[in-house]
């Protein structure tokens, strides 16, 4: 057993508790104490397997940058549409870039991968080994400065103000 | 039926909400069969895994809400399930896809990404 | 007169339309990647169309084979992209 750190597995052990009471969408004592030891024994025995910890901060930050990445993710599926019914012209433009970066947290990087690749349009691909580019693939690739424009100042930016 | 005993405003909503998400999916499954390749064909469902199922799930929320007099947000679950985990097998499709086809040059002469590193 | 019916109607020929195009893809499917792909959209489009019955039937039991079968659909669209990646699904 390792050290024993509270922060992060309190708010682990918070999320899993909600959720059961969200996934039997009730109140009742009986599932409240059922979901309480359900969540403390699964938040114990997997304290070993979680690598490193993240300290995330900035909450405000976070929910702004929810709302951007919803709005982006709503223009996008409209972008998208027009491509896959347009002409075949339109279809086949699709490519690989690269683009330079500079955030570094392992949690900041992941959730950016979940980001780029839940918007439609873009797929992230890969990041160099020594983590200064990342690859990604548009669908859509007509100029690549406003593709690094876009990720630089909309997600990267903010992504380093919560995670580092 | 059991629909029919809802307000106008539940019906309005959750009709628009669904015939919404019925559109988004079908383009992006029909992207599936009009795209060239399979770099491009990875975005075609990513449609309908965000924004369509988002109506879909948010005109389930309406309706139940709206059936049972009680805010209901169970479908919450799914939404978190499916954001969490649907990036995670397009990345892993991704990198699978750069992998099989390294060193044979893309699809039109130009150079396929470099499997580096291992994200 | 409520429009719900009919936009439920329309929805599931949607949805109908949309596994049929996914079902071609992965018929059809050059690489074996493509064929992954029509099956993790198949999951999902037929995902939609359960909830879609959960909404006209007023149940909510369909709403648990939805999160069912999101869970499954995953754990399978993933372990089978892994295998193409790697050749191995666990790996010591």
């Amino acid at each position: 057993m390792k050290r024993w750190r509270w922060p992060s597995l309190t708010l682990f052990t918070v999320t899993l508790f909600l959720l059961w009471l969200l996934l039997n969408d009730t109140l009742a004592p009986g599932q409240v104490v059922l979901g309480l030891v359900l969540t403390i024994v699964v938040a114990l025995s997997t304290a070993a397997m979680r690598p490193l910890r993240s300290r995330p901060h900035h909450l405000l930050a976070a929910v702004r940058l929810f709302f951007i990445v919803l709005f982006d993710i709503a223009r996008s599926n409209i972008v998208v549409a027009g491509v896959i019914l347009g002409s075949v012209k339109r279809r086949s433009n699709s490519g690989f870039m690269k683009i330079p970066i500079d955030l570094r947290d392992p949690y900041g990087l992941a959730t950016l991968a979940c980001i780029i690749t839940a918007t439609p349009g873009t797929v992230w691909a890969g990041l160099s080994p020594d983590g200064h580019a990342l690859t990604i693939h548009v669908l859509d690739l007509q100029d690549e400065e406003t593709w690094i424009r876009t990720i630089k100042h909309r997600y990267e930016r903010p992504l380093m103000e919560i995670f580092e | 039926m059991t629909v029919t005993e809802i307000p106008l405003w539940a019906d309005l909503a959750a009709s628009l909400l669904l015939v919404a998400g019925g559109i988004l999916t079908l383009i992006g499954s029909a992207g599936l069969l009009r795209l060239p390749d399979l770099f491009a064909r990875m975005h075609g469902p990513t449609m309908g895994n965000t924004l369509g199922l988002g109506c879909v799930l948010l005109a389930s929320i309406v309706v139940a809400s709206a059936l049972a007099h009680r805010f209901v947000f169970q479908e919450l679950i799914i939404a978190l399930f499916v954001v969490a985990t649907s990036p995670v097998t397009s990345i892993l499709l991704m990198r699978a896809g750069i992998y099989r086809r390294r060193g044979d040059g893309g699809t039109d002469g130009k150079v396929v990404a470099p499997l580096d590193g291992n994200a | 007169m409520t429009l719900l019916p009919w936009a439920i109607f329309f929805a599931l020929i949607a949805f109908a339309l949309a596994m049929i195009c996914a079902a071609i893809r992965l018929l059809r499917g050059p690489s074996a990647e493509d064929r992954v792909l029509a099956l993790d959209t198949l999951y999902v489009n037929c995902m939609m169309t359960v909830l879609t019955l959960g909404i006209q039937l007023g149940s909510r039991f369909y709403f648990d084979i939805a999160v069912l079968i999101a869970l499954f659909g995953f754990v399978g669209s993933a372990a089978m992209a892994k295998f193409l990646l790697r050749g191995e699904v666990i790996e010591p």
